[in-house]
């Protein structure tokens, strides 16, 4: 080592200094009145936030606490007075004044309605969060007819911007569509695509600026792709598996899950989940361990962290098979 | 950015097209907001977009392949396909429905097989919505890529014209003055040049009074032009009607940099106007946004107009050119220390990029997909900064506000709808075309004025303001075309279309049309209107086939509770908008029950 | 105190982020998710590292330096600072010493001379000087691209000084930040897993510091520090350790020059061996204790790289067999003479608590709710220290002052010569870790084994092509992988990982240098010769 007689003595202990003030940002606060009663809320919080504030519980599909708000899937939608169109609570900042109507009829029928056209074009079985809103709503997607045919492997993903097969009207078209599965570590099944976007926004610019997926294809022909729906080995993908942490219907999981659904014996009644940390680099992210009979299934990300903010890379996500390696039971 | 691509490789000429558009950008800056100007090169010279070609204009760009893809895939003049090198757009939207676009549709299958079929030959054809020539009717749009690319709008058109312009003739040029009946006549103002004069010479613009109103704007300051166009309580021309000094106020109080848009995306079934200005009178439209970035202290403007409306954009880029040689464009405008310039950009096929923040994605190199408002695009607009946008006719009321004075403009018409209006007329017409009127003149002089109705003569109906617009029947003929004056009988001037039909044409047709060009031209993004424009395409495909769900009374209420979720709930026009039309022909019209 | 003086977050809103030999892209993939929240906020990032990385993708300047020429670099970029006063003279008066020295040595070290030995254009020097020093909030971070050296502590410390240079340490917003490359190294560290440390990372060598220890433990601990892990092979080499208790470690793969490695361990009287899985070192040993995974099958508590402790939890039971480490110790204290009965992994932290004053305030049930403390926390108030070193900013100062230190970079020790012309470095990558004892086992389909990565211009040299085997010999060893083109790297650098060891062992060809300060070994600067390995045509061609 080089001359550095002035380094510290690491014998003597540096002594115990401020606790350092951190910057805060105070905020002012607006009056605005929600379902009747006039309540001050932070300048700047969303009409979601106010909502929750008052322990109003609205309804959200492509929102996150850790993506940008999208606000496409318009479930939140809210009664603004004066406003001709209802607003989406998850982006729309609260202003001075404003007169909200969380629960009217018009609310819950253009809710009642988002949940019919999706679920009557997607599959939902595996979103309980969404099953409950539609019998929050008493939505009845059948009022659309039955179900369509699904469309042939790969037929979703040539169609044609702007051109469409005119349907008869018997049946309700949907998303319907055989599963992707091109890797070991996840699927793709966009039958259950309500395109939210979510997976768009982790793999992108809100966690993974990785960009492998985007939305192509327009109106009821967009749909989430790789570039020439290439398969996800030969696409941008590096399986951090942040959109299937945020895919709130089970379009992507895990192909663990997957299997073990296929095979019958995936059964949440008897998993366990526990936070932990990750055992590989030393960032420290938080992992909950989701466990079915000793033996690891899946593993997902807590929001609220500041470390991670809910995502993970690929070893954290993925790197887990060896603790089941000499467990095999069944 | 650690960007991945594919092993696919770019052909020589798919490469050379590229590098060549690469080197005329500008050094530096975001490169994305060139992706559609690339798109667009390439589909020009390999008629379609390979994978190889898309990896290699995004290495270029420093875009993700598959973000590219996905903008690639929004557009319909855009494949991501291979197809044949020569295609033929052929419309069937409901301004030519009547005037034979299914028999033209028939005698192109009939030669080129299935409409978007890719049958190995040198041409395809594919059925289009309105390509904004509805006064041709029926229209189509030949596009022939390669190293001699061309694009010819044809209206009329028949299959041997069509098929010759793909093969490679050039169809006859009918002229401007073919869709301007009023062509030359007194008392023009709007249209005291187009049809009239040279629209490619910057003299000719020049001696017809061209000009006249920048020297002015210029002496009078910024200031003054505002409060101008505030008094002549000048009013947005695009469809939505909104006041264009309280626009210009509200970019004006916000910070520099801040630009204007031209919106010439024009698509909105029946509607043709802009398209007509930008053909025959080009340079106005430059004048006017000169003036009016000088105005709103914008420092760049766009013109960004529709990927159909090829004529129009060479029009715009002469005139461009022209003004620039002049001085009157770009550095130092006329001495005065001002400097603007104006980029010309083209879309690609897509209806929804005329809503104002699609529209601004689409420059920047996204998805056409709008933005939830607020914030307003005059706060929060192209590239994030304040951004005045407005329609063509909106623009070019400018300079004439200056000529004529704020008080003399806002004497015509009436107190809320002021100054000379362009209407497009076309449909069951004798002579179809765009006329100007002054705001106020009832909907039965204007069909007079084109000369009455045509085919039958009996009149079943009338689309007022586009597909987006509203049905009015026989008892409606006396409403004065204003906004105050349509909207008081349940209906919308929009953006001026009057499309009578009479009573030979078969209106669950026409409904059935609507609701299927508003499927196609759904962004997609929002799910009332994604999956609202396929429930209601289908809904009313039980109606007309009468193989309906429960009762007749039963679809019809479903049919509303679709509409009313698209109105109260979509993000954008597009979808507020979307059964509008449909439901007012049923809720007035007396429509047939039984399948035709 | 040993750490990253910042946290993550702090990370978001930096103005100019340096990252210096770190691939975080790769290596600590969501560190980087914080990085690109600053990039996308318009922050200028600058990547020092001789292999143009994914990191370097998104870097406004990417500065390709020579392998081990990173202390003529920082020292350049001091002197451009100096030479533009851009310095922060208060900062430097008050709160620092040992500059004048410091100054006066840095002082020859131009920009052209920077640019000449390190092969950088001075130009990037100069851009990451001035945006370095002139950034509101900057951040400095290193992986092992610094600390993989055999003067690793000399290049930490020439990096300091640029954060005392600047002012950007001690700040909300700025701080200088080695990123871990393992789950824990921070805690173990804390704990005291290192040669002259105590838990609490206080000196084993203050007999004051020591004392509590002694008192609680009831014993008097050897005031002397022990060995570094390349210590003991040295020791094993003279003869003096002959046993040797290995937990959770593979050195056996690990290490640097493995045919030593191999020779020293296979030498021991005693090898015990206690890990969670049956690594080429556990192989070798004489008892091997089965472990329980820390990470999941146990409970207890890790630090990450922004001194944050955080709990781990058993969430599924471990195979038959297989114990907590906690119970092998216990039980192996017992038979050793000294009961300590059946402790739970909560009792130990409070005994931490006792010891160790920075962690003090962590209680369990604080680290059970939430995300864990960061430290120091000296007791259950405190809300544990966002960034390090405010002191600093005191005036006076709070303590001593911190010191500039006088670097002087020495190249790698693995000359360049005729024989062994090329340099090879090694590294990470994304899917896999460290020897790849767990990374190895889930599908990957990012995987695609050892590869010796080379740049197009060698390729062309050397007449090879893709996937191509190749052999490539150090001074010590010789090992063959195919060959990857990879145009980051330039003409005389080649890559390898030790992700494969049983395909190729890439520590057969690295050298033992170690930083007698650290203890690491320069696994980063190896010199190397590469042959093409003549095979028959009809070899090559698919069966
Ligand atoms: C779906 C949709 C399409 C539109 N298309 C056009 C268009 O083609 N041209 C246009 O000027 N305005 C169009 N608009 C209206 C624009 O959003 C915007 O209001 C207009 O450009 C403003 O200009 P103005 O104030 O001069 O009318 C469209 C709106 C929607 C919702
Ligand atoms: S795949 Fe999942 S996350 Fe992605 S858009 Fe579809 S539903 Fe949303
Ligand atoms: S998930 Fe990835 S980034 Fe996070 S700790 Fe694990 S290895 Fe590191
Ligand atoms: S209303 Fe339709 S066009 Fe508008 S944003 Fe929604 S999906 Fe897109
Ligand atoms: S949650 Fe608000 S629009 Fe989807
Ligand atoms: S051009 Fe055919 S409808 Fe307008």
């Amino acid at each position: 080592m080089s001359d550095n007689l002035k380094a510290p003595d690491p014998l003597v202990p540096v002594p115990q200094g401020p606790v350092p003030v951190l910057p805060t940002g105070s905020r002012k606060s607006v009056e605005i009145t929600i379902d009747g009663a006039t309540v001050a809320v932070p300048e700047g919080a969303t009409l979601l936030e106010a909502g929750r504030m008052q322990g109003i519980d609205t309804p959200t599909l492509c929102f996150l606490e850790n993506l940008t708000p999208v606000n496409v899937c318009r479930i939140c939608v809210v009664e603004l007075e004066g406003s001709r169109t209802l607003v989406p609570a998850c982006s729309r900042k609260v202003e001075a004044g404003m007169v909200i109507h969380t629960d009217s009829e018009r609310v819950r029928h253009s809710r009642r309605l988002v949940l019919e056209l999706l679920a009557s074009s997607v599959d939902v079985s595996t979103a309980p969060q969404f099953q409950d809103y539609m019998s929050r709503y008493e939505a009845e997607p059948s009022r659309f007819g039955p179900p369509g045919p699904p469309a042939a492997a790969g037929e979703r993903d040539s169609a044609r911007p702007g051109h469409h097969h005119a349907p008869d009207g018997s049946t309700a078209s949907r998303v319907a569509q055989p599963v992707k599965i091109d890797n070991e570590l996840y699927v793709r099944d966009y039958s259950k695509c309500i395109l939210c976007y979510k997976c768009v926004e982790a793999c992108g610019v809100d966690a993974q600026n990785t960009f492998a997926i985007a939305v192509a294809g327009r109106g009821f022909g967009a749909r989430i792709a790789t570039e020439y729906d290439v398969t996800l080995p030969d696409s941008a993908c590096v399986y951090c598996g942040n959109c299937i942490g945020v895919c709130p219907t089970g379009a992507l999981m895990f192909k663990s899950e997957h299997d073990m659904r296929a095979a019958g014996t995936w059964d949440e009644s008897a998993q366990s989940q526990t936070d932990t940390i990750c055992p590989y680099c030393g960032v420290g992210c938080t992992l909950t361990v989701h466990a079915q009979h000793d033996l690891i299934v899946k593993v997902t990300s807590p929001l609220d962290q500041d470390v991670a903010n809910g995502h993970l890379c690929i070893k954290g996500r993925f790197g887990w098979e060896w603790v089941n390696q000499d467990k095999d039971r069944d | 950015m650690d960007l991945h691509f594919t092993s696919a490789e770019p052909t020589p000429q798919e490469r050379a097209a590229i590098d060549g558009f690469l080197s005329r950008l500008p050094a530096g800056g975001p490169r994305r907001q060139y992706l559609l100007p690339a798109l667009h090169v390439v589909q020009t010279s390999a008629g379609w977009i390979s994978e190889g070609a898309l990896n290699h204009l995004c290495r270029g760009l420093g875009v993700p392949p598959a973000e590219a893809f996905g903008v690639a895939d929004f557009y319909a003049l855009l494949s991501t396909r291979e197809q044949p090198r020569a295609i033929a757009h052929v419309c069937d939207d409901i301004g030519c429905m009547p005037k034979g676009a299914e028999s033209l549709c028939n005698a192109m299958e009939a030669t080129l097989g299935p409409a978007g079929s890719t049958g190995g030959g040198p041409s395809a054809w594919q059925r289009s919505p309105c390509l904004g020539m509805c006064e041709r009717a029926p229209a189509a749009l030949v596009v022939v890529a390669g190293e001699n690319p061309s694009e010819q709008a044809i209206g009329p058109a028949t299959a041997a014209v069509v098929l010759g312009a793909l093969a490679g003739d050039a169809p006859p040029e009918p002229g401007v003055a073919a869709s301007l009946p009023q062509a030359g006549a007194a008392g023009l103002r709007l249209l005291a040049r187009a049809g009239s004069i040279d629209p490619t010479s910057i003299g000719a613009y020049e001696s017809a009074g061209g000009f006249t109103a920048l020297r002015r704007a210029l002496e009078m300051g910024a200031e003054a032009i505002f409060s101008e166009v505030t008094s002549a309580r000048l009013v947005g021309r695009g469809g939505a009607a909104f006041p264009t000094g309280v626009k210009w106020a509200a970019v004006r109080r916000e910070p520099a940099p801040r630009y204007l848009i031209c919106n010439a995306d024009e698509s909105e079934p029946g509607t043709f106007k802009d398209r007509v200005l930008m053909e025959g009178d080009p340079f106005a439209l430059v004048e006017s946004m000169v003036i009016a970035g000088f105005a709103t202290g914008c420092e760049r403007g766009y013109v960004y107009i529709r990927g159909e409306y090829p004529l129009a954009a060479t029009r715009l880029e002469n005139a461009m050119a022209r003004c620039r040689e002049r001085g009157l464009l770009g550095d130092d405008i006329a001495g005065s220390g001002f400097s603007f310039d104006v980029e010309l950009r083209r879309g690609a096929g897509a209806y929804i990029c005329g809503e104002e923040t699609a529209l601004m994605n689409s420059i920047e190199g996204f998805r056409g997909e709008p933005r939830n408002k607020p914030p307003f695009p005059t706060q929060v607009g192209l590239f994030g900064r304040p951004t005045v946008i407005n329609n063509v006719e909106t623009l070019v009321n400018v300079p004439l506000v200056l000529t004529m004075g704020a008080e003399a403009f806002a004497s015509i018409g009436t107190e809320r709808s002021t100054g000379p209006k362009l209407f497009c007329v076309s449909g069951q017409v004798a002579r179809p075309g765009v006329y100007e009127a002054d705001f106020g003149i009832t909907l039965r002089e204007m069909i007079e004025l084109a000369g009455g109705l045509a085919g039958s003569g009996k009149l079943q109906a009338v689309l007022l303001g586009g597909a987006a617009g509203a049905f009015v029947g026989p008892d409606d003929l006396d409403v004065p075309l204003t906004f105050e004056g349509t909207r008081a009988i349940g209906a919308t001037l929009g953006s001026a279309v009057i499309m009578p039909f009479d009573d030979g044409a078969y209106l669950p047709a026409v409904l059935r049309r609507i609701a299927e060009f508003f499927r196609d031209e759904s962004c997609g993004q929002c799910v009332p209107c994604r999956v609202g424009t396929v429930r209601q395409e289908e809904l009313l495909q039980r109606l007309a086939s009468n193989d309906v769900h429960g009762s007749r009374e039963d679809e019809v209420a479903l049919l509303a509770e679709i509409g009313r979720v698209m109105r109260d709930a979509s993000i954008c026009g597009l979808g507020h908008t979307a059964s509008s039309a449909i439901e007012s022909a049923l809720a007035r019209l007396p429509l047939p029950e039984e399948p035709k | 105190m040993g750490g990253g003086t910042s946290s993550y977050r702090e990370m978001e809103e930096a103005d100019t982020v340096v990252l210096w030999g770190s691939n975080a892209r790769e290596t600590h993939p969501i560190y980087f998710h914080h990085v690109l929240k600053a990039v996308n906020r318009g922050a200028k990032l600058f990547v020092v590292d001789p292999r143009r990385t994914t990191s370097a993708d998104w870097a406004d300047t990417w500065l390709g330096l020579d392998v081990g020429t990173d202390i003529v670099l920082a020292n350049a970029v001091a002197r451009e600072i100096l030479a533009a006063g851009l310095e922060d003279r208060e900062f430097i008066e008050n709160a620092t010493s040992g500059f004048e020295e410091f100054h006066a040595h840095v002082e020859p070290y131009t920009l052209e001379h920077a640019a000449e030995v390190c092969r950088v254009a001075p130009e990037s020097i100069r851009r990451l000087a001035h945006e370095f020093a002139t950034a509101r909030n900057a951040q400095l971070c290193w992986t092992l691209g610094i600390t993989e050296h055999h003067n690793s502590v000399d290049n930490v410390l020439s990096l300091i000084n640029l954060g005392l240079l600047t002012g950007h340490v001690g700040r909300y917003g700025s701080g200088l930040n080695p990123l871990r490359g393992q789950n824990n190294v921070q805690g173990g560290g804390d704990m005291g897993a290192l040669p002259d440390r105590l838990v609490g990372f206080q000196h084993l060598e203050n007999d004051e510091l020591r004392r509590p220890f002694d008192e609680a433990w009831g014993i008097t601990m050897p005031a002397r520090r022990g060995w570094h892990l390349s210590g003991m092979f040295d020791a094993m080499e003279r003869g003096e350790l002959t046993s040797l208790y290995v937990i959770g470690e593979n050195p056996a793969n690990s290490e640097s020059d493995q045919h030593r490695t191999r020779r020293l361990l296979e030498g021991l009287e005693t090898l015990v061996v206690q890990d969670m899985i049956l690594t080429q070192t556990a192989e070798l040993a004489d008892v091997v204790f089965p472990a329980a995974a820390g990470w999941v099958e146990s409970e207890g508590t890790v630090t990450n790289s922004e001194r944050r402790v955080q709990r781990v939890r058993r969430a599924v039971a471990p195979p038959d067999g297989v114990r907590d480490d906690l119970v092998i110790l216990s039980d192996l204290a017992k038979r050793m003479g000294c009961d300590i009965g059946e402790p739970v992994a909560e009792a130990i932290w409070n005994e931490v608590r006792a010891l160790s004053p920075m962690h003090r305030g962590m209680s369990y049930a604080r680290l059970e709710t939430g995300q864990g403390l960061q430290w120091p926390c000296y007791d259950e108030e405190h809300p544990g220290e966002q960034y390090l070193h405010g002191r600093l900013w005191m005036r006076p100062v709070l303590g001593p002052l911190a010191p500039f230190s006088v670097c002087t970079n020495r190249m790698p020790v693995d000359k360049l010569t005729e024989e062994f012309p090329i340099r090879l470095t090694t590294g990470r990558r994304l899917d896999s870790y460290n020897t790849g004892v767990q990374s190895g086992v889930y599908p990957s389909p990012l995987r695609r084994g050892e590869t010796l990565d080379i740049s197009p211009d060698d390729a062309r040299a050397y007449g090879l092509v893709e996937g191509e085997p190749v052999r490539v010999t150090s001074r010590r060893g010789s090992v063959v992988a195919p060959v990857r083109i990879d145009d980051g790297l330039r003409a005389g650098l080649v890559f390898m990982t030790m992700h494969f060891p049983d395909d190729v062992a890439v520590n057969e060809l690295t050298i033992d240098a170690v930083d007698p300060m650290s203890g690491t070994s320069e696994f980063k600067a190896t010199a190397v010769r590469i042959e093409k390995i003549a095979v028959a045509a009809e070899a090559l061609s698919p069966v």
